[in-house]
């Protein structure tokens, strides 16, 4: 009985979650469904959640009057070897740490947990007369240096590596491995899910950066997309699907890394808040 | 006697052993280490440390952004005591960190509620539309928003002639700036909370909501007793998380309002890039960074007593 009248009741909150997702999730669709409409459609009088004329004009008008390809190609070369950069220099830290004794070791970790509190905000200043002291600014190495401290990432790593049971480790040293045979044969290879998780969120991360990359681009030779299309905004005034069409394309390549990757973003978001609370 | 110093000696013996073998081992394993060690460790020294030991040095002089200046002491910072802008910017973060933490971390769970009882591909489904704007670049989030939100054109406008029948231009009104700016935040950010509230009530085992079903227990009672005390620490680690982002604040205000109308949206994150960027005063704007410096760590240090005390770490 209770759970025939509990049923009705289910549906309805299935329902009201739905309803929901989809409130939550109109901005998108709105956003990519006035990319894809000429400029006049979208700003006729009346509501029109489903427009009866489709085009490309925004697009094309975007790829041709505006540098995006090169904003693109900024973005995408310094946010992979941002990613390959940290990636890299967490790993091998956090396995120093987890599985080396050496002098300075818990002082290195604590200082490592001691940075998670510092606001990167705050450092724009010094950050950016150190890049200028490189001859750094507006150029990819100006924006990928500062983004290369991600603490979480060798917390992260050691954490896994502190997993690993002992007896691999002593299996291969009695058979002679060096470390870096150890750390590249052995322990990295047991998580490459966790090295790909730890890819996209930095890649993300990275890509999305705005702060930064806009403080230190100046010209379009390093400006990445997501600085870029304030400009086209700037430019462009009132004209929406243009707006949207250089939005869609920015969001583009983050917004398919995660729904081709969900588990494994999720997966990373919650280890590094696990690990920052 | 005899048996205790032969203990001794043995103990004695088996430390020398120790050592030797330590002494055996660390140099090379030292060495190994600094080579492991060595890349994250002089991207730390180099844009990490000394940038923050050179932003305290600055704050104590005159120095535009770049260029050199004279030492003046804690000058800065007296100044900033009478600054009325940096006052200001103050209140604002704070009523900014008003307007979403305790609302988006609410919500969160509300919406990890509903999401929690789904399965399969319609809770995959769902947790995507919450999550997707998280991923999404900021830029992307406020040109949307600004869209939505247009004045003539924008479809949020339909909902808006609620509250005035001409419709509102809410980034150029000084009570309606900050609150919506609030919004788009918690529409951006909100699947993270999501994300770790789910997470929190999947942990709570389903045997308790069994148990207190059998004594009676209505939905409501069992939200209380159960699920709310449980989901204590998460909600504890969203508020702490939340709050400390929220201080942060800057992409969002910058390029929905760009601290206006009338400044009534100007942060704190924003005054120390109009200093130093725009007025080209590196020196007072690092003060105002240290200032804020010193604002996250307190609250970090705050949120890491609040965590051990409840026994997550």
């Amino acid at each position: 009985m209770r759970a025939l009248a509990a049923r009705p009741g289910a549906c309805l909150l299935t329902l009201l979650a739905l309803l929901c997702a989809g409130i939550w999730a109109f901005p998108l669709y709105w956003a990519l469904v006035t990319s894809l409409q000429p400029e006049y459609a979208v700003v006729q009088p009346g509501l029109h959640l489903l427009p009866r004329i489709w085009t490309l004009a925004g697009y094309v008008y975007v790829f041709a009057h505006t540098p995006i390809g090169r904003w693109y190609l900024n973005s995408l070369a310094t946010s992979v070897l941002i990613t390959l950069l940290v990636l890299g220099m967490s790993a091998a830290c956090g396995y120093a740490i987890s599985q080396l004794r050496f002098r300075g070791r818990r002082l290195l970790f604590g200082m490592i947990l001691a940075s998670f509190m510092v606001p990167i905000q705050a450092l724009m200043i010094t950050h950016f007369i150190l890049m200028n002291d490189f001859g750094m600014v507006d150029r990819w190495g100006g924006i990928i240096l500062p983004q290369l401290i991600v603490p979480v990432a060798v917390i992260v790593y050691k954490q896994f590596f502190d997993s690993i049971p002992r007896e691999f480790r002593e299996a291969a040293v009695v058979d002679g491995a060096s470390e870096f045979r150890l750390f590249t044969r052995v322990y990295l290879p047991m998580n490459w899910g966790i090295t790909t998780a730890l890819a996209i969120i930095t890649f993300i991360a990275a890509w999305n950066n705005f702060l930064w990359p806009f403080l230190v681009t100046s010209t379009n030779r390093a400006m990445t997309v997501t600085v870029g299309i304030v400009q086209v905004h700037d430019a462009f005034g009132v004209q929406y699907a243009r707006n949207m069409a250089a939005a869609v394309l920015a969001a583009l390549p983050v917004a398919v890394a995660y729904l081709i990757f969900q588990r494994r973003v999720t997966e990373a978001v919650m280890l590094s808040a696990g690990i920052k609370g | 006697m005899a048996g205790a110093q032969t203990a001794l000696a043995m103990r004695d013996r088996r430390a020398t052993a120790r050592a030797e073998a330590a002494t055996r081992r660390r140099p090379r394993q030292g060495l190994v280490a600094l080579g492991f060690t060595a890349p994250f460790l002089l991207a730390y020294l180099v844009l990490f440390i000394y940038p923050s030991l050179r932003m305290l040095q600055l704050s104590l002089t005159n120095a535009p952004l770049i260029g050199a200046g004279h030492f003046t002491g804690l000058h800065n910072y007296f100044r900033l005591l009478r600054d009325h802008l940096f006052q200001n910017s103050v209140i604002h973060t704070g009523y900014f960190v008003l307007l979403t933490v305790i609302p988006t971390t609410l919500l969160g769970l509300g919406i990890a509620l509903m999401v929690v009882r789904l399965r399969g591909w319609l809770q995959s489904l769902v947790l995507a539309c919450f999550f997707l704007p998280y991923v999404l670049p900021v830029t992307v989030v406020t040109q949307i928003w600004i869209w939505m939100l247009d004045l003539q054109f924008g479809i949020g406008q339909y909902v808006l002639r609620l509250f005035d029948p001409h419709g509102i231009a809410v980034f150029q009104s000084p009570g309606w700036a900050m609150p919506m700016v609030a919004v788009v935040t918690i529409w951006w950010t909100n699947g993270f909370n999501v994300l770790l509230f789910v997470a929190g009530l999947r942990n709570i085992p389903t045997d308790m909501y069994d148990a207190s079903a059998l004594d009676g227990a209505g939905r409501l009672a069992q939200f209380r007793h159960i699920t709310w005390p449980l989901v204590w620490p998460v909600t504890t680690l969203v508020l702490t998380i939340q709050l400390i982002l929220q201080l942060k604040i800057f992409d969002q205000v910058y390029l929905l309002t760009r601290g206006g109308p009338f400044n009534s949206t100007y942060v704190l994150v924003q005054y120390i890039y109009h200093q130093a960027f725009v007025l080209n005063h590196g020196g007072y704007g690092a003060a105002v960074a240290v200032v804020l410096f010193v604002l996250i760590v307190a609250f970090s240090v705050l949120q890491y007593q609040l965590l051990r005390l409840r026994g997550v770490r």
